[in-house]
């Protein structure tokens, strides 16, 4: 289906990109319910559940984009080739994106930036990852030598590079658990920010607590019931513990920062554990969502990505959201009192109780983030109101397609003109912000 | 699960056969299905009887170039034999017919067919007349016992018409097309009550449900699924009903059939109303509604608890009642039609008993009392209410059973086998389409004419 009237990219009017709704599967822990999945069988489960929902069997898209942190080389195509095995019409192009993190945020905003410009009128964002079949790889002295072994021309060549092989050419490269610059894990990272920002043990755990609890009393009311399909055997996130409570949680030992010693304040309990899963936002321009008689939840505003200097400890790994915020809402002519709903990925709890402080903080605005006054507090009663990741999990470009539906159906429940904020943080000092519009 | 059981299997094997033979032991054969596009039947048809009723069958499947034969000849093999007896005033009157069809019966195919066509014993003009009463409750007995006495898979069924109905109406075509074609593979010793003229011809008799969009519940797995894929594939569009915790196997039946997954607790006080809102917000209408979602929680009643009996009788009676009440109660709004076709999963447990089932069989026979109940309220604007009442189906379900138990149950029928969760998908798209809208009220048991009840 095209539009009649001109495309904004052929000289007419941008038009507003919505969100119909989404899917995901359950998220569960690495090597647990999900061992033997690979991305593409998430991927392709995730958007048959799409489809069933809202019935787009052999339909064209125009476009699907997802991606994946953690990606096998053979899954190149992983997104198209998730694409063929659904029920989708095979005419419905696919491309795959990578940006840490923010992959899911990126996936999502690119395809409503298409259907902006009426490049597309609809089309999917999602994203997939897996710890439990996470690629491993020869190391780069074994690749070296194999790259020899093929270009050698004779059968003499052939012998003189296979002699080279040893025993520690065979030990398997497993993907960087840390950041490539720093050598430091990302726990380690947050642990040296959320002490920057004198964000106390107590803080952490409480948005652990009212993570959970949040989520589980929204799979209480049913909140889920037309967001998710059930996966091998999990109908609901088994990283998420219903009844959690202070005490519990301040009985965790320390996980991160150790070297802090008494200061240290990050646990397992509030941080999230590594996780499989996948997730998927449908986008429609208007037009295309009334043809096909499916309401709207929410308009897909804008998104804005920014960059930090971590690398020089100028700022701290996960910061980047507190750049893109202001730049985001300074575009819209917004401030946080404008927001509903603010959705702060909780990589950790202390990324979102150092946001949150950094936001409000007139020296980090005015010295750092070059404003004149402080952009202001976020309401916590309107935080992360259905749960996030601690709860959830964070299957990395998953987390992106989950928030982007959940928050569209908060929005549309909350009613028109209501406004959510999401917030993610992202490996190698990024992080991605969107707004979205309820309808 | 296989097409056939084992046994089955083994039977109609040379050496299987032999044996069965010489032991006096059941000979089943594979039943024969529907599937879109299919005749009726493959051979010769024959229509006994010299009422008005065998002249119009006659008529109407010579005009489709069925080979019509209109007496028993000499070595001539039938697909299916059609009986007229719906001129019988006393019992006496049943002999002639029924003797020229006991001649017909040795040229009778594999996998033939005996339909009956007579008047309704329950119609007020015969309330009171003896001999005529006795006519067409004779006919009733007849063909009962007749279907006990088809082998080869071969079935006889009844259709039975109210004092003003003729066999031109297009709910006793749609019976008579039911019966003969593979459609009815699991139904014997039953009978299709056509009470009034109300109904229309289709324009495709392979795809008697176009346009329509019909709700089911359950839709996830076994005869769910399997009701799904017939409506589909006879022209409906599907909004699949089940569980949330079941959304992965209902989006898989789903995205083969073109339909749309619902996950939702059919127990929730507002479940009609959901459905309406899904109905009306994607598809502007609702046609129908299929409740199948049910569950089961055997225990001998000594021992029952009241979890068990609470959350079964929420599921299989409440919800149905409560939500066929927010239907009727949206009717004139524009998205329920005017035509609103219900139809509920009964048992053969509701209507005969099982023991360790006094939750189930309350339940089930409640269905029969709602499908009754609803008839008349849904009939006065066109529409219609009936149940389907399974018998032995094979599913995952009947897999599990103890094998001795499953075999024994297996082989308590007429046919002599399970039936498949297809056969009950046939009966309950049968009632959904407009050519039926004349049969209301009614239950059809699909149990392969099961030794238990009525």
């Amino acid at each position: 289906m095209t539009s009649t009237s001109n495309a904004a990219i052929a000289g007419g009017s941008l038009r507003p990109a919505v969100v119909l709704g989404g899917n995901r599967i359950p998220f569960a822990r690495a090597h647990g319910a999900y061992t033997g999945a690979s991305n593409q069988d998430m991927l392709t489960s995730t958007l048959e559940g799409l489809i069933a929902r809202f019935g787009l069997q052999g339909e064209q898209l125009g476009e699907v984009v997802a991606g994946a942190v953690m990606k096998h080389s053979a899954d190149f195509n992983l997104t198209r080739e998730s694409v063929l095995g659904t029920s989708l019409a095979a005419h419905t192009p696919a491309h795959d994106v990578q940006t840490a993190c923010a992959t899911g945020i990126e996936t999502v905003g690119g395809v409503a930036n298409k259907i902006r410009l009426g490049q597309i009128d609809s089309g999917i964002g999602g994203g997939v990852d897996t710890i439990s079949d996470a690629p491993l790889a020869f190391n780069s002295d074994a690749r070296e030598l194999f790259m020899q072994l093929n270009r050698a021309r004779t059968t003499q060549d052939k012998i003189k590079v296979a002699m080279k092989l040893r025993p520690k050419h065979f030990a398997p490269l497993a993907p960087q658990a840390g950041e490539v610059r720093t050598g430091l894990s990302m726990g380690e990272h947050q642990a040296l920010t959320t002490h920057d920002w004198g964000v106390t043990r107590q803080e952490q755990d409480e948005i652990a607590m009212n993570s959970h609890n949040n989520m589980a009393a929204a799979y209480e009311e049913g909140f889920f019931n037309d967001l998710m399909t059930p996966f091998r055997g999990l109908d609901r996130d088994n990283n998420m513990r219903p009844g959690s409570d202070l005490e519990s949680l301040g009985k965790l030992r320390i996980a991160f920062g150790k070297q802090l010693g008494e200061e240290a304040t990050m646990t397992a309990g509030n941080s999230t554990p590594m996780t499989d899963g996948a997730a998927a936002a449908l986008l429609s321009s208007e037009e295309w969502a009334e043809t096909n008689n499916l309401p709207i939840l929410a308009e897909f505003m804008d998104f804005e990505v920014a960059a930090v200097d971590f690398v020089n400890g100028e700022d701290g790994l996960l910061m980047a959201p507190t750049y893109a915020i202001p730049r985001i809402l300074d575009r819209h002519g917004l401030g946080l009192d404008d927001i509903d709903f603010f959705e702060i990925h909780e990589a950790f709890a202390g990324t979102v109780a150092a946001t949150m402080k950094a936001l409000a903080d007139e020296d980090y605005n005015k010295n750092v983030l070059g404003r004149d006054k402080a952009l202001g507090q976020i309401d916590p009663t309107k935080l992360n109101v259905k749960g996030s990741s601690l709860a959830a999990g964070h299957p990395f470009a998953a987390t992106g397609p989950r928030i982007v539906a959940s928050l569209s159906k908060m929005l549309h429940e909350k009613g028109p003109d209501s406004l959510g904020l999401i917030s993610v943080c992202a490996a190698g000092g990024q992080g991605a912000v969107a707004l979205l519009r309820g309808r | 699960m296989s097409q056939t059981d084992g046994y089955t299997r083994f039977v109609n094997q040379p050496f299987g056969k032999k044996i069965a033979k010489t032991a006096g032991l059941p000979q089943p054969v594979p039943l024969r299905r529907h599937t879109q596009g299919d005749p009726l039947v493959t051979g010769p048809v024959l229509v006994l009887g010299s009422s008005a009723a065998a002249e119009s069958v006659a008529k109407q499947l010579w005009k489709e170039e069925y080979d019509v034969r209109r007496d028993v000849g000499l070595k001539q093999n039938f697909a299916a034999v059609v009986v007229a007896l719906d001129g019988v005033q006393h019992p006496q009157d049943l002999s002639d017919t029924v003797l020229e069809l006991g001649q017909a019966l040795r040229q009778l195919d594999s996998n033939g067919r005996i339909v009956t066509i007579f008047r309704d014993p329950n119609a007020a003009s015969v309330t009171n007349d003896a001999t005529a009463l006795a006519a067409r409750r004779g006919v009733e007995g007849f063909t009962r016992s007749l279907a006990k006495e088809m082998r080869r898979g071969a079935t006889a069924n009844g259709i039975v018409l109210g004092d003003d109905v003729e066999m031109t109406a297009a709910s006793a075509q749609s019976a008579l097309r039911f019966f003969l074609s593979g459609r009815s593979a699991y139904v014997a010793g039953q009978f299709l009550t056509v009470s009034s003229s109300a109904g229309e011809v289709p324009a495709n008799w392979d795809a008697p449900l176009a346009d329509k969009v019909i709700v089911v519940t359950g839709a996830a797995r076994g005869i769910g699924a399997a009701i799904s894929e017939v409506l589909a594939r006879d022209g409906a569009t599907v909004i699949g009903v089940d569980m949330p915790s079941a959304g992965d196997a209902l989006s898989d039946v789903m995205n083969r059939v073109g339909g749309i997954a619902v996950q939702m607790d059919i127990t929730a006080e507002d479940a009609g109303d959901q459905l309406l809102q899904k109905a009306g917000e994607r598809f502007g209408r609702l046609d129908g509604i299929v409740h199948n979602a049910g569950i089961t929680r055997d225990k001998l009643l000594a021992n029952m608890d009241d979890s068990r009996w609470d959350s079964l009788i929420a599921v299989n009676i409440t919800a149905p009642l409560r939500i066929n009440e927010q239907l009727l109660q949206a009717r004139g709004d524009g998205i329920v039609a005017d035509s609103l076709r219900i139809t509920s999963l009964s048992s053969t447990s509701g209507i005969a008993g099982n023991r360790g089932q006094t939750n189930y069989a309350a339940a089930k026979a409640g269905i029969i009392g709602m499908t009754q109940a609803y008839a008349e309220l849904l009939g006065e604007s066109g529409g219609s209410i009936n149940a389907v009442a399974p018998g032995f189906i094979e599913t995952a379900m009947t897999d599990a059973m103890p094998t001795a138990t499953r075999e024994v149950a297996r082989r308590m029928n007429s046919l002599q086998q399970g039936g498949r969760p297809v056969d009950v998908a046939e009966a309950i798209a049968l009632f959904h389409a407009d050519a039926s809208a004349g049969i209301n009220g009614t239950t059809l048991r699909v149990c392969g004419q099961s030794m238990v009840g009525q």
